[in-house]
């Protein structure tokens, strides 16, 4: 009996051997076919800790400093080893309600309770020297130090723009960005962002199950170094910034200024504006929705880059141009001015008192409507075309040459295109081809569906001073090292209009500002160019334009003026314009009566009008 | 003296030596899952490694005590020794300390014996005792209740002690009765339960039945003699319909909410990867992370750093499986499972039908903690706290393993002088 049983010892045997081979393919499966195993376990005990490098620092064009970092701290806390702390103290230092501290524990805690949430983000210096004398009474809690952005001047916000902490749809689409790190998020931190952010270190710790570091992994040989961001030379003039500034003080409007030989910006001025230092840190949010709200003076909105006019009387010398390069305009070309343009059913573009017939340079120096109605509507009728259509096509392509309708390419996110109509438009608004040069008789004063950005504006002088080219307008001069150009913006860009054209235009914008429309802005001894522009728009007074260069040859500064429902360019633009010219060539203003009355001028607190927000508005008379 | 070199003479080193390795890298994996840079030394009384190692020493003595004793004490005195910790059991539920939930512990200086552990050991020697007189039939059912109850009596006295693991243990000596004669209907049952109890939990139990009723049809129209078997077909049949549905009651109703969700977690009904599934995903996450080679010895980060919890004793193959890898993870099952059939093997040879029961006790037990445990960790079935035998640290695992083993290898040596 029992001998015959000896065979169940191999029925047992092949039990066991099969529990083992069943051990080994599981192990197997688990140690080497899977990898989430691994992954699980690197993520139990390895702590990745970035090393924030330090933002690029931002300078002006001789030097001064006017972007660096300061350091600054975020309190972080490990909820699980946060016991008997001082909650009421806590809560006073950081100047929070019990229930706010109670609601961020509990997201931590949600988060983790074994790992860092941040507690409070961007404690700047001062704030910090309160806590750390007081950090060993809440436990669980310690700082980790990061940068603020500071500005050393409070001008320039739009420009510089602001960083803010990285969300998630650029978390999920930029492998660089991990939660809490910072990005440019608008103006030259947004468009050098990956200049300025220089390159993140990482240190990888090893922790056991409560988190207690347990020193670097491998001795640090996966650990990297973080490399500061490179600095920028911005071709900011901060004295002429600052100075804009001040005079666009209470109204509404924009300055920018451009180096004509190489399309580098001196200033770009929105009004109203906000101390860049509002933006930073844990300030940021709150600062933000009250300027976000502040919907009578948007001061978020930058009116240089995303405002768009009708250029008014400005743009007769766009007319002057491309008049003489369709062969349709000398300058001996004399039109009467019977006190307006008729255009049918007894309407007329009404003309102001002048002396009569004028030619060219008279016509540029007076603004004369009736005269660039003429040269607009031989333009449009020229009987080299086969139609209205062709001619307008041609005019439109060789007034686009100029930079406008179209975004220039600035270095600083935000640019409007501007309008110059297509044919389509006029197409849609008269019927196809129902339109002739007297339906479209506004565009020729700078009136109707025609919309130009204040920098293009400053293009179209630099480009005039220039005789005929430009090179795309940018603030950063450049990159890493002084001397070094940027070498974006080294592309030469040739209007359509031959460069012999342009001197008696800029004759007759000599003239404005000598004996024409300007006169009363002249500067001695500066022979600067000008011209004057008046908008008309439906919401209140006119906005005063005035673009201008000086000085005429070799001219060193070219700039745009808009000062918004102000009145005639002559009135608030062209003194601004003259101001800015001084002290930008003679660093200091000696007309002390144009500057006072400038400044202390407030054309909108009283005033309240309401624009459309968001992409620029677009005023039609 | 004479005698004494006989013996030694006549030991199945490869048994020894096969128990003297798995317990040395047992003290070894103690002090790589409990190593700390400010205690380093190996001997560190105050550490559980040094613990061990005093353990170890002690187990030494016990054997080399076990093979100069007289031949006869442990066949003479099985009863005596079963009924003494069967005594030893009663005691502890009343006088014993609770350590996590279950009273099953004597506190003894600073040290714990835990009954429980012996318990094993003399369940083995009374079943070979009992079964070891030649009259003795498995088929006689007086008998085979008299064995049952020496199997069941120790069982059911730590069950109510809460310690459920060490209960089940005895469940192995099945493998005992049917070496002894058992129909292999019960060891067929058996490995078929188990399997029929995770389908009746994820399959609705009337498909379940249906699909029996068909399988039973199935067989009874394919085998030849249909007639002669209709009435075992449809005792299988109503068994295991019976069984399905009373699975879920079972589940719901008797089981305690622990053990639910153990089960519950190896069923992939529960993915609280914080809560009750921890344990089993930590332990695959050190295991896994081990990969081919491991990751060397004391480089292991999981078990090192406590993410596994319970990792010097019930969980302490996956020091194993980080710091050796795959290769020291087969090479540890392999050990075993040439340990277990060695005893089997030597089982066999024995002349006194005591002596190769008992052989098979050995390894039924042996076999049962390592395929629990490693299964265990493996998360092949639900957390059942056993030892693995001479890795998990603790005194009383150790020298019950040893006394264990070392009785069979002193019945071995004497194979051929006693009867």
């Amino acid at each position: 009996m029992e001998k015959v049983l000896a065979y169940r010892r191999f029925i047992i045997i092949g039990i066991f051997l099969t529990v083992g081979l069943i051990f080994t393919f599981r192990l197997f499966y688990v140690q080497i076919l899977v990898d989430k195993y691994i992954l699980s376990a690197n993520n139990n005990v390895l702590r990745y800790i970035t090393q924030y490098p330090a933002r690029g620092l931002i300078f002006d064009r001789n030097g001064k400093l006017l972007v660096y970092n300061e350091a600054a701290y975020d309190l972080m806390v490990i909820p699980r080893q946060a016991k008997n702390v001082d909650t009421i103290e806590l809560c006073r230092l950081l100047g929070i309600e019990k229930q706010e501290y109670i609601r961020r524990m509990t997201n931590a805690r949600n988060y983790s309770s074994y790992r860092q949430s941040i507690f409070e983000g961007q404690i700047t210096r001062e704030n910090y020297g309160f806590l750390e004398e007081k950090l060993f009474r809440f436990p669980g809690f310690f700082v980790q130090s990061r940068t603020l952005r500071k500005y050393t001047y409070p001008i320039a916000a739009h420009t510089f723009g602001y960083i803010g902490e990285a969300g998630p749809d650029i978390i999920e689409t930029d492998p660089y960005y991990k939660p809490g790190d910072y990005i440019g998020v608008n103006g030259i931190e947004k468009s050098y962002e990956e200049i300025l952010r220089g390159e993140k270190g990482m240190k990888i710790r090893v922790v056991d199950v409560l988190n207690r570091d347990k020193g670097s992994f491998q001795d640090g040989l996966y650990d990297t170094l973080a490399y500061a961001g490179t600095d920028l030379f911005s071709s900011l003039d901060e004295e002429l910034q600052e100075y804009g500034e001040k005079l666009m003080m209470n109204k509404k409007g924009s300055i920018v200024a451009i180096e004509p030989s190489t399309g580098e910006i001196l200033c770009l001025i929105t009004s109203p504006s906000y101390d860049p230092n509002l933006l930073v840190g844990n300030i940021r949010k709150k600062n933000y929705r009250d300027l976000v709200f502040d919907t009578v003076y948007q001061p978020l909105f930058n009116r240089a880059l995303m405002a768009m006019y009708p250029p008014g009387s400005t743009f007769k010398l766009v007319d002057a141009l491309v008049g003489q390069q369709e062969g349709v305009l000398f300058p001996t070309t004399t039109y009467g001015c019977p006190g307006g343009f008729s255009i049918g059913n007894g309407k007329m573009v009404r003309c102001h008192a002048h002396p009569s017939p004028l030619n060219l340079i008279g016509a540029i120096q007076i603004s004369c409507n009736t005269y660039f109605c003429r040269v607009f509507r031989s333009i449009i009728d020229n009987r080299i075309y086969a139609s209205t259509r062709q001619a307008y096509e041609k005019w439109r392509k060789e007034v686009m040459s100029f930079g406008l309708g179209k975004k220039l390419g600035l270095d600083v996110p935000g640019e409007l295109n501007g309008n110059i109509p297509t044919p389509a438009y006029y197409d849609k608004y008269h019927g196809k081809d129902r339109w002739r040069s007297m339906t479209i008789i506004s565009l020729g004063i700078g009136q109707g569906e025609i919309g130009i950005t204040p920098l293009q504006l400053a293009n179209l002088a630099a480009t005039i001073s220039n005789r005929g080219w430009y090179y795309v307008p940018h603030i950063i001069r450049a990159i890493g090292k002084k001397d070094s150009l940027n070498p974006g913006y080294r592309e030469k860009k040739v209007t359509a209009v031959d460069q012999s054209y342009f001197d008696i235009v800029i004759d007759g914008m000599a003239d404005v500002v000598t004996e024409g429309t300007a006169r009363a802005s002249k500067i001695d001894s500066i022979d600067f160019c000008g011209k004057t522009g008046t908008a008309q728009n439906p919401h209140g007074k006119n906005h005063s334009i005035f673009i201008a260069f000086a000085p005429k040859m070799n001219s060193r500064i070219a700039i745009s003026v808009v000062v918004e429902n102000a009145g005639y360019g002559a009135e608030w633009a062209a003194p601004v314009a003259s101001l800015m010219i001084e002290k930008y060539l003679r660093r200091t203003v000696k007309r002390k009566e144009i500057e006072e009355r400038i400044m202390n001028a407030d054309l909108i607190h009283g005033i309240n009008i309401k624009y459309e927000t968001g992409k620029g508005h677009f005023l039609p008379d | 003296m004479k005698l004494e070199k006989g013996i030694f003479y006549r030991i199945d080193w490869v048994m020894v030596i096969l128990y003297l390795a798995l317990v040395i890298m047992g003290w070894l994996n103690i002090y790589a899952a409990v190593y700390n840079d400010t205690h380093q030394h190996i001997t560190d009384m105050h550490q559980k490694y040094g613990k061990q190692m005093i353990f170890i020493l002690a187990s030494l003595v016990l054997a080399i005590i076990i093979i100069i004793i007289d031949p006869r004490f442990f066949s003479q005195f099985s009863y005596f020794i079963y009924g003494f910790f069967l005594l030893m059991l009663v005691m502890v539920i009343f006088a014993g300390r609770e350590i996590s939930g279950s009273k099953s512990w004597f506190a003894i200086g600073g040290f714990g014996i835990q009954p429980a552990e012996f318990a094993k050991m003399a369940t083995a020697l009374a079943l070979a005792k009992f079964l070891g007189y030649l009259e003795r039939n498995i088929k006689n059912p007086r008998h085979l209740i008299i064995a049952v109850i020496i199997i069941i009596l120790p069982a059911l006295l730590i069950l109510a002690e809460r310690d459920t693991g060490s209960a089940l243990v005895f469940i192995c000596f099945v493998l005992v009765l049917y070496r002894a004669g058992l129909t292999g209907f019960v060891l067929l049952a058996l490995l078929a339960l188990p399997l029929l109890g995770v389908l009746a939990l994820i399959i609705n139990k009337f498909i379940l039945a249906a699909a029996f009723l068909v399988l039973a049809a199935l067989v009874y129209y394919r085998i030849p003699h249909r007639s002669r078997h209709f009435l075992v077909i449809l005792a299988v049949f109503l068994a295991s319909t019976a069984f399905v549905f009373s699975v879920h009651y079972t589940f719901n109703h008797i089981l305690e909410p622990h053990q639910r969700q153990r089960i519950n977690v190896l069923l992939g009904n529960n993915t609280d990867l914080k809560g009750a599934g921890y344990n089993v995903n930590q332990s695959l996450i050190a295991i896994g992370s081990g990969r081919f080679w491991g990751k060397g010895f004391l480089q292991g980060t999981q078990t090192k750093y406590n993410f596994v919890p319970e990792q010097s004793t019930d969980f302490i193959f996956c020091t194993v499986g980080e710091e050796h890898g795959f290769i020291g993870s087969v090479i540890v099952i392999a050990l075993f499972l040439a340990l277990i059939i060695r005893i089997i093997l030597n089982a066999e040879r024995q002349r006194s039908k005591f002596s190769r029961l008992y052989g098979y006790g050995v390894a039924s037990l042996f076999f049962f903690h390592f395929s629990i445990n490693i299964g265990m960790a493996l998360g092949l079935i639900p957390v059942i706290g056993i030892p693995l035998p001479f890795f998990s640290y603790g005194g009383s695992s150790l020298w019950a393993f040893t006394i264990l083993l070392f009785i069979f290898i002193k019945q071995d040596a004497l194979r051929y002088g006693l009867v």
